[in-house]
């Protein structure tokens, strides 16, 4: 079985944009949700990609928005200004 | 027009080559601290920030955290937030929070000021001052999220004078001691990966998500607000960490030790957090077991197994841990509960609906072992014979935790571990704390072990339990004692039955 990351948001409005971008983007994201919060677990690889929020979102997306509603993150981190991405190497 | 710089470049070029090699002293003289460790660096450019977050950017989403979190703290204060608690009883986890872990925080503030002056990479340097800066808004925000309980509730008041003077506060004091006494590549090891990468975890989410089942939005929205800064922080530890793995394999079993050292006193002190979860909780989130299997069992595993690559292996004596997930915070309830004349929190008997989601969740052990314990203790209590144990614990003398652990294969045995060092004897509770005393003896033996100093009368000549209360400046059964006919019970009830009285006429 492969090894998860994970991201936690904030459960609030302005996370659910990114929220909806992340989950069609990981088809095999599992979202878990607990008191004003979620967390989506992936195997090995979860990205968030600028556009896909963008899309979500109507309106121009800085992917260092994140930090405002991120709680928690698992996995090795990559940014740049169009994906942030966390995985793990087997 | 120019193209737009990319992050990765717009990072470099605002963050790299503005270091220089000293001239008018030795590098080796202006950064005395990063090499005694034995940590070799061969080319401190290999450091890759995680987070590529400029000042000006790091500011501007700061600021934004802040102004969102203290309008919530003002409509919390505003719109009596308090009275939306699940029960006064919450508050005991509240009151061990700000006694036990926001001191922490401002020594975290410090630990990583010092960090931050002596790595001689500019990109380590940046790193442990933004945290350094984090760590102390974490200090301030817990402050202003619980200063509103201080003005309705007892056992508030006292966390600054009982930082240095409360017998249970030195397991979290003593922890991050360790750590700031040592050299800034350990400090970072410890703290940066071991407690806000491996561990963190089981800090902020129990406590949060109890919050948040709890009715506390204060200490929710702090408390999700606070961990966005945390998961720089974890980046921060697995970059250290992966950067001295990489930089020398010399530096695979000095980290290797670290791993193992800190694993063991990061999870000796969550014993607390777990055991506030299983009974500090009137709402219960999950059980420590759950919890324990979720975040180090799935989680950790991850991440060790990631670092194999390197030639790490999990920390020793985890199975140790695994042992204990049934039993620990059983253990560590009882404790608290019979030395409550000298804690600034109340305990309590869990009532019949608690025990039997804590026999849901433990099975067997819990009904076998420790059921009957807390049958046993409510029963002296409606006798009028609420057990207290007025003396002081034995305590560890690496993680300055009671003696009450239980052997790892057998939970009717006591767990002892006998080690000397400079011509005398002391007592550890654990394998895992005598590995690191043995380790370091030098370092140990001098620990300050509460109970010690406070027998020899430096708690200001306290000959008994209640004259060391009021040294810490804790009334009697107001801020301390048991739960049950307690002030803050008693003015819970009352003010519940005001806010669902028909409200008066305004005029």
């Amino acid at each position: 079985m492969a090894d998860k990351v994970f991201i936690a948001l904030q459960n609030n409005a302005e996370a659910q944009p990114i929220i909806s971008a992340i989950l069609a983007d990981n088809p095999e994201a599992v979202l878990t949700e607990s008191p004003g919060m979620v967390k989506i677990d992936c195997p090995t690889r979860l990205v968030v990609k600028r556009e896909s929020v963008e899309a979500q979102l109507g309106r121009e997306f800085n992917l260092q928005e994140l930090h405002i509603n991120l709680i928690s993150l698992g996995g090795n981190l990559d940014e740049d200004d169009d994906e942030f991405v966390l995985s793990w190497q087997a | 027009m120019a193209k737009k710089l990319g992050l990765k470049e717009r990072y470099a070029l605002l963050t790299r080559g503005l270091d220089w090699e000293t001239s008018y002293q030795p590098m080796d003289e202006v950064f005395p601290y990063d090499k005694y460790e034995g940590i070799k660096i061969k080319d401190w450019d290999g450091w890759a920030d995680p987070f590529r977050l400029t000042m000006d950017a790091y500011w501007k989403y700061q600021a934004e955290k802040e102004r969102k979190l203290y309008a919530i703290l003002d409509a919390f204060q505003q719109n009596n937030g308090q009275l939306n608690i699940s029960d006064a009883r919450y508050l005991s986890a509240v009151k061990l929070w700000l006694q036990g872990i926001t001191p922490l925080e401002y020594a975290a503030h410090r630990g990583f000021a010092h960090a931050g002056r002596a790595f001689r990479g500019a990109g380590a340097r940046i790193a442990c001052q933004m945290q350094s800066i984090d760590e102390l808004r974490h200090a301030q925000t817990q402050l202003h999220a619980f200063s509103h309980y201080n003005k309705f509730f007892n056992g508030f008041h006292g966390f600054a004078h009982m930082r240095d003077r409360a017998w249970y506060l030195s397991i979290p004091k003593s922890f991050f001691e360790d750590a700031m006494t040592a050299g800034p590549f350990e400090f970072v090891t410890s703290i940066s990966f071991s407690f806000e990468y491996v561990l963190t975890n089981l800090l902020f989410m129990p406590f949060v998500s109890g919050a948040a089942y709890n009715g506390d939005m204060a200490t929710t929205t702090f408390g999700f607000s606070a961990q966005s800064d945390e998961s720089r922080h974890m980046t921060l530890g697995l970059e250290v960490v992966k950067f001295m793995l990489q930089q020398d394999e010399g530096n695979v079993p000095i980290v290797q030790g670290w791993l193992d050292k800190w694993f063991w006193r990061g999870y000796r002190l969550l014993g607390l957090v777990g055991t506030m979860m299983d009974y500090m909780l009137p709402r219960k989130v999950m059980s420590w077991q759950e919890a324990w299997g979720i975040y180090w069992e799935e989680n950790g595993a991850a991440l060790f197994h990631d670092l194999g690559r390197y030639g790490i292996r999990l920390p020793r004596h985890h199975e140790v841990a695994a042992k204990e997930k049934g039993r620990l915070t059983h253990e560590m309830w009882t404790v608290l509960y019979q030395y409550g004349n000298a804690l600034s929190l109340h305990t309590w008997v869990p009532d019949d609906e608690e025990i039997a989601w804590l026999s849901e969740k433990y099975g067997e052990t819990f009904d076998r072992l420790y059921k009957p314990r807390l049958l046993f203790l409510r029963e002296r209590e409606e006798r009028g014979e609420r057990y207290f144990n007025n003396r002081l614990p034995m305590v560890c003398q690496v993680c300055q935790i009671p003696m009450f652990y239980t052997e790892p294969d057998d939970p009717l045995t006591q767990c002892v571990r006998i080690v000397e060092a400079a011509g005398t004897r002391h007592h550890c509770c654990s394998d895992g704390c005598a590995d690191i005393f043995n380790h370091e003896p030098m370092k140990y033996v001098q620990a300050l072990i509460p109970p010690q100093q406070i027998y020899r009368g430096e708690a200001g000549g306290a000959r008994n339990i209640f004259e060391y209360a009021a040294w810490l400046h804790l009334e009697r059964d107001v801020d301390t004692g048991e739960y049950r006919g307690s002030p803050d019970q008693n003015n819970w009830e009352a003010w519940q039955q005001a806010h669902k009285a028909k409200p008066a006429n305004a005029a």
